[in-house]
């Protein structure tokens, strides 16, 4: 048993701790493209623990880094620098739902589905929600400030988390916000940790704001011939005073990968695609959906379906989930890059992206949520080529530009992580980056916690 | 379709290197995380397919040890999987792991000895040892292991003498007197112009549960069919293949193309879904003799509704008195893509009120003989599953794997639910079975 094993069994006892090959391995990913092994992995059960494992590591100087389902694509969750993992996945209880201040107290393990699902029958809601809600934890969303299609009416992981418990670099134990909507005393240390993706402290107990669920929904799908009138349609439906649940778009590329693997027909003249949502109280909502086409109607729609039922509007779902596996399947490799630009800006963003395809001569797919500008883009290619890699780094640079320029941002949902911390000054002025940096290094003197992430390694202080 | 099989040889087993393509579609999404019962009992990423299928990679590039060599950590991560495939239907890139596993574990047995996968035991069969532990563990199964079950069983692995303390916790059935086969013939006569089947009972159904099997066949006559039960049956090898016992499948292989291979029948029906998994589904997987047997294999869900038998049993009178039913899908017909048929059945059935529960999909937790060595894995696996036949308000659970309504039995037992868990075929009675006469 090595010394570090050691210490920390004597923190969490012997079969929380281990350090075997095996598990180093399998503890050296996430759903991202890097690679780093652990020394040990540690599975905590309580905030004390946390506590405790985050002083033994400030007194031996080793590097902890916060893990929950693995599923970012940032490379957050990786040992870097190497140290310990440590997962969060057993702190898994629901520990409250508070039906009559709607709000639920969680531990960060907890994954979003399970938590949707129990407040869901009691008759409330938890909006956030990534694509990786089935796997993803509420620790993890909101350490990366997890958004998904809902985001356009219901905003992010952020607009929801009310208060924290947080283990502090340090090893202290501290509490921000509270269970009130209103709350301005003393810094807002909430908005701090949520999106810090574990730099600045670990959430040990996250406590959510419901509202009441929605009762009905209605689904449309509008096929589009060009992706310029898919664009129009999305500004005429937010200027048109409707906000939409969800607003998905996909472009020609995407719905060519599509094509075949839907029980969708999907019309060959078809240049984009839009998938709208609208929710409320039902007697409300045939009318909010006849909106919809009103106001959409002469803008290159050349077909549209509305669901009138549950299945109809699953077959819908069932074709926008079809996209990310098929989208991989093109290529043995495959970029995934999630920017975001004002809405108004979408036509032009897929212009660029467009130029910037046939420019590079690398095939790019689009699709997201059009309705608050956040676009995936996937850059589809071999490494295996000579050279690949080179252009994708190109590309991707240049993309990012894009993005910056139009006001946008280089990370809608993601994160930085260990993959865009080269671009960060892309986006961010040196002082901000200083700025940030002050904090972590106050916070964190000795870089203990997920060090090498965000920011990047070899300036001033690392 | 061919039905000429003249060699009888089983064909081979996959070995690590042939999954090296679909190791390397994994993408670490981590999506598996939502299917994987083994994950929801442990939660460590060595439980979950996705830490499963890097221990293959890292293995395949040499960063861990092979066969005997392989750590004792990694082993146990192998070890901790019900091979129930639940993980590849949720897949975005259809990785099988289950297979993988698999390979492993035969990979590791056949060098270090089935003990060293943690999962089978090998010193089961025909062990004198073995023997004597039965008289001192005096358990129900003791008489059923000492004289009538054969050594190749599967149901050896699943209820082996030596773990009879956890076996002791689990509702089993008290073994029946007269096995199938005693009790029906070879070969029954059916109508002209009606199909030849065949009935692959499997271990439990002639063991344990004879009159499942008898009440499977008894529909098959009625419906007009010829039936056969060839008595040369064997296991299907599930278990053996759960415990990595490769040359144990390889003979039970064997024996099965030989048993059924003469008859030239147009199906092989299984009322139990790791059966019909482990003829068909692994069968396949094998090639040679076996693949072609392979072809043939339908679950009994499938082959009724395809003879119309919801659309009879629909037209009959709904019963006055129903009881409320919910259904269960074994991971093994999920995995197939078998959830309508038996549905379909449920809700045909005049009286059954048919209601859906949440979760119905969620492994119980079985896993062959998966609950043997890892017990509280898998009764915790089981305790999800009886939330939500509570919510539900179900009567009765209705499944279609023996092995499924042994775990929910037991499960629903320690929840103390008044529900019970039956197989579909025990549904049907005297006025159902009328119904599907040909005229
Ligand atoms: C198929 C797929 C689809 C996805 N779709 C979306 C999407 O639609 N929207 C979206 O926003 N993201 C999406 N993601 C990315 C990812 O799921 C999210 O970033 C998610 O929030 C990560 O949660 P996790 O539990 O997996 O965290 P991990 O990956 O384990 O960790 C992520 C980061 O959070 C930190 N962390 C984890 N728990 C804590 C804690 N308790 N306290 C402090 N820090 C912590 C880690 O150190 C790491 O930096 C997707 C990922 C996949 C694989
Ligand atoms: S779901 Fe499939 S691809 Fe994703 S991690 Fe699991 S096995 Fe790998
Ligand atoms: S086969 Fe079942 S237990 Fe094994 S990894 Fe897949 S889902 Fe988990």
């Amino acid at each position: 048993m090595s010394s570090l094993e050691r210490r920390l069994a004597a923190v969490v006892g012997r079969n929380r701790v281990t350090t075997t090959k095996t598990d180093r391995l399998i503890y050296g990913f996430d759903a991202g493209r890097g690679r780093f092994l652990p020394e040990a992995v540690v599975y905590a059960e309580s905030a004390e623990e946390v506590a405790a494992v985050m002083r033994l590591a400030g007194e031996l100087k080793v590097p902890v880094v916060p893990r929950g389902a693995g599923s970012g694509l940032t490379g957050g969750a990786l040992a870097v620098h190497g140290g310990i993992v440590l997962s969060l996945t057993r702190m898994n209880r629901i520990l409250e739902i508070d039906t009559e201040n709607l709000l639920a107290v969680v531990q960060p393990g907890v994954v979003t589905a399970e938590l949707q699902a129990q407040v869901e029958k009691r008759g409330l809601f938890y909006p956030p929600d990534p694509a990786s809600k089935e796997f993803s934890t509420i620790g993890g969303n909101v350490a990366e400030c997890a958004g998904g299609p809902r985001c356009v009416k219901y905003g992010v992981t952020r607009d929801y988390v009310l208060g924290l418990e947080v283990v502090t670099p340090a090893g202290e134990i501290i509490h921000t916000g509270g269970r009130t909507l209103k709350n301005v005393v003393g810094f807002d240390l909430t908005r701090l940790f949520v999106g810090c993706e574990g730099t600045l402290g670990i959430a040990t107990e996250i406590t959510l704001r419901l509202l009441p669920k929605p009762e009905a929904k209605k689904t449309m799908l509008l096929f589009f011939s060009s992706i310029d009138g898919a664009a129009e349609s999305v500004s005429a439906i937010i200027s048109a005073r409707i906000i939409p649940a969800t607003l998905e778009f996909m472009d020609r590329a995407t719905l060519a990968c599509i094509r075949g693997r839907t029980e969708i027909d999907l019309p060959e003249e078809c240049g984009a695609a839009l998938i709208v949502e609208v929710d409320g109280c039902r007697e409300w909502l045939d009318g909010e959906a006849a909106r919809v086409m009103a106001v959409v109607a002469g803008r290159d729609v050349i077909g549209s379906v509305v669901a009138e039922t549950e299945e109809e509007s699953e077959r819908i779902w069932q074709m926008r989930r079809a996209v990310s596996p098929a989208v991989r399947e093109q290529a043995p490799d495959c970029f995934n890059e999630d920017i975001v630009v004002p809405r108004s800006k979408i036509p032009q963003m897929i212009r660029r992206l467009e130029t910037l395809s046939v420019e590079s001569g690398l095939p790019i797919v689009n699709f997201g949520h059009a309705g608050d500008g956040n676009i995936h883009v996937y850059i589809l290619t071999d490494l295996r080529e000579a050279g690949m890699e080179a252009r994708v780094d190109a590309l991707i640079e240049q993309v990012f530009a894009a993005a910056v320029e139009l006001r946008g941002s280089i990370s809608g949902e993601h994160g930085v992580g260990l993959a865009k911390a080269r671009y960060l000054d892309m986006e961010l002025s040196p002082d901000t980056i200083a700025y940030m940096r002050t904090l972590k290094r106050a916070l964190d003197p000795d870089n203990i916690l997920n060090p090498g992430k965000i920011f990047l390694r070899g300036r001033d202080d690392e | 379709m061919n039905n000429v099989l003249v060699q009888k040889t089983p064909g081979r087993h996959n070995v690590l290197e042939d999954f090296a393509d679909a190791i390397q579609r994994c993408v670490r999404c981590g999506a598996c995380q939502a299917y994987c019962p083994a994950w929801s009992a442990g939660r460590r990423e060595g439980d979950v397919a996705r830490g499963k299928v890097a221990v293959a990679a890292a293995m395949l590039a040499g960063e861990l040890g092979r066969g005997a060599e392989l750590e004792s950590a990694a082993r146990q991560d192998i070890s901790l999987c019900l091979m129930c495939g639940s993980c590849t239907c949720g897949c975005p890139n259809d990785v099988p792991t289950a297979e993988i596993v698999g390979a492993i574990r035969r990979e590791v047995a056949a060098e270090a000895g089935l003990s060293a996968v943690g999962v089978g035991v090998a010193a089961l069969l025909g062990s004198k040892t073995l023997m004597r532990g039965v008289a001192a563990a005096g358990a129900a199964l003791a008489p059923l292991m000492m004289e009538k079950v054969p050594e190749s069983s599967g149901l050896r692995l699943r209820f082996p003498l030596d773990r009879l303390p956890a076996v002791g916790e689990r509702i089993l059935p008290a073994p029946a007197g007269k096995s199938l086969f005693a009790r029906l013939p070879e070969r029954i006569e059916g109508q002209p112009g009606r199909p030849k089947v065949a009935f692959f009972a499997g271990c439990a159904i002639t063991w344990l549960f004879p009159q499942i099997g008898e009440k499977m066949v008894e529909v098959l006559v009625r419906l007009g069919c010829t039936v056969y039960l060839p008595k040369g049956q064997g296991c299907c090898g599930m278990p053996a293949l759960s415990s990595g016992d490769g040359p144990l499948v390889s003979r039970l292989a064997s024996a099965n193309v030989r048993a059924f291979a003469p008859l030239n029948v147009d199906y092989i029906i299984t009322a139990c879904a790791s059966c019909g998994s482990g003829i068909g589904e692994y069968y396949h997987t094998m090639g040679g003799d076996s693949a072609i047997l392979a072809k043939k294999v339908v679950d009994f869900t499938v082959f009724l509704e395809e003879e119309g038998v919801c659309e009879r049993l629909a037209a009959l009178p709904r019963a006055v008195k129903r009881q409320k039913v919910c259904w269960h899908d074994p991971c093994h017909l999920k995995n197939r893509g078998i959830l309508a048929p038996p549905r379909h059945l449920l809700a045909a059935l005049p009286g059954v009120d048919f209601v859906e529960m949440e979760g119905a999909s969620r492994c119980c937790g079985l896993g062959g003989t998966f609950s043997v060595h890892h017990s509280e894995e898998s009764l915790l696996i089981g305790e999800k599953k009886v939330e939500g036949v509570q919510e539900c308000g179900a009567e009765l659970v209705a499944t279609a794997c023996p092995g499924c309504v042994m775990q929910l039995e037991t499960s629903l037992c320690r929840a103390g639910l008044p529900a019970r868990a039956v197989h579909l075929l025990e549904l049907f009675g005297e006025a159902e079975l009328a119904a599907l006469a040909n005229d």
